[in-house]
């Protein structure tokens, strides 16, 4: 049994019967809606260049071939793994041999933000879309990946922005406060008003005959907006695992095998938390690319194909206008950043993340050929004094 | 085997790049990817699967 029909979820699926399992096959997933991708939510869907159509991921025809039990809009409320069954919102209750909590994350709020747009599924990508229109303010709370993204996809359909990010600067603990400080100087000649440092925090919120029409800063400045959208982190979704007895404080903990501390019970994609023998680390990934190749993993690993541990090299990436960040490693909690190859101002460029004396990220613009060269390092941990040595 | 990309969905992630070196290829800058041959040879079959699994774009497909 599968629980979560995201990339994760989907590629666990897809990776079982592709590896020959023919056994029964539950799938069960929170949304009405098929298997999509999510990283265009934020990009094109929310400026339309692409329509929800074009980021699916499984057609109805592809579930037939798949040969799955799949129940849309259905949530698991709890799991009893000693009988091994578990408890869905309809009422129904279904067995398992085998289970993977693929459920990902949900968004953080706020004191005081109900109400205010948040942004994880497609439901609220449209929702935000329609509000979003030249000559309205849209105030977006929140300067990591995901607000820098959507402040970025609000500028290009006209609509005015303020981005207020309470660290120094925007994504500055994700990568660094050089290449942040480069993305906010994008988004300042793109006409987004960033506000950053403590006093950028909201201290309340305004309304107006129920409408949402602005915020007061801890600074004490007024900021008036049509509507604001909350993007400040998310939680593993585990609320429905409470009664197993597995650690979720920190996403579903799990062993290098990505295998809970129950017998035949997984956790994959945005939600598990696994050790990584490679960086000696308990780690949580909320990346596209660690959904795929987690949910294959998994699927290999339930079907006895592999005795090896799951020690991928993480990637992200990040469209902002028309430049694309990407990035090899764990650059969060980094010490140092170096410029290796160009300069951030040309935004085009290369820069290594040292943490202790090993090489642990690096990071791109404009350079994809050359930051790949990085990749093997990455994922050797390479020595920083022997990268110094040879650049 | 017939294999096609698209281009406008590639994130630029290079595991294609990765896993089947003879079929796939990125852009120097923005890393998009390049297909060297869409009908790959025979050794080459396994990993073109393997890049399309993986692809996190869902960018790569077998259509023949």
């Amino acid at each position: 049994m599968v629980v979560g029909a995201g990339a994760a979820g989907l590629a666990t699926v897809t990776g079982l019967r592709g590896n020959g399992f023919e056994g029964p096959l539950t799938w069960i997933g929170a949304e009405a809606e098929l298997p999509y991708d999510r990283p265009p939510l934020s990009k094109e869907v929310l400026t339309g260049a692409r329509t929800p159509d074009q980021i699916r991921l499984c057609s109805p025809e592809k579930v037939a071939e798949l040969g799955v039990d799949l129940r849309l809009g259905t949530t698991v409320t709890s799991v009893d793994v000693d009988g091994r069954k578990v408890m869905l919102s309809d009422g129904g209750v279904l067995p398992f041999g085998s289970l993977v909590a693929a459920t990902g994350v949900t968004p953080r709020t706020l004191p005081g933000s109900e109400g205010v747009h948040t942004v994880r599924t497609l439901d609220d990508v449209m929702a935000l879309r329609a509000e979003l229109s030249p000559g309205r303010r849209l105030i977006v709370i929140g300067g990591g990946f995901l607000g820098t993204e959507l402040a970025a996809a609000a500028r290009s359909l006209g609509t005015e922005v303020v981005l207020l990010e309470p660290e120094p600067v925007p994504l500055g603990l994700a990568i660094g406060a050089e290449v942040g400080t480069m993305v906010a100087d994008l988004h300042r000649e793109h006409g987004v008003d960033v506000r950053t440092g403590p006093g950028a925090a909201v201290a309340r919120w305004h309304a107006s005959r129920g409408a949402f029409d602005g915020v007061t800063l801890r600074d004490g400045s007024a900021i008036a907006g049509d509507l604001a959208v909350v993007a400040v982190g998310s939680v593993p979704a585990t609320s429905w695992l409470a009664a197993t007895g597995i650690d979720c404080a920190a996403g579903v903990r799990c062993d290098e095998f990505c295998e809970t501390a129950v017998p035949g019970v997984y956790a994959v994609g945005d939600v598990s938390s696994w050790y990584h023998t490679g960086f000696g680390a308990q780690i949580r990934l909320e990346h596209r690319t660690n959904a795929g190749e987690q949910g294959l993993y998994v699927a290999r690993r339930m079907l006895g194909l592999t005795s090896e541990p799951f020690t991928p090299v993480p990637y992200f990436w990040s469209d902002q206008y028309d430049l694309k960040i990407q990035a090899y490693g764990v650059l969060r909690g980094h010490d140092e950043v170096r410029v290796v190859d160009g300069t951030i101002v040309d935004r085009e460029f290369v820069v290594l993340y040292r943490r202790g004396s090993r090489l642990v990220g690096v990071l791109g613009v404009r350079r994809a050929r050359a930051l790949r060269q990085w990749r093997a390092q990455v994922a050797a941990g390479a020595a920083w004094s022997d990268i110094l040595a040879t650049t | 085997m017939k294999v096609e990309v698209d281009k406008e969905k590639c994130c630029g992630a290079g595991q294609c790049v990765m896993i089947a070196p003879d079929v796939f290829d990125q852009g120097d800058g923005d890393g998009v990817v390049i297909l060297l041959r869409d009908t790959p040879a025979p050794e080459h079959r396994d990993g073109v699967r393997e890049a399309v699994a993986v692809c996190p774009a869902a960018a790569i497909a077998i259509v023949g």
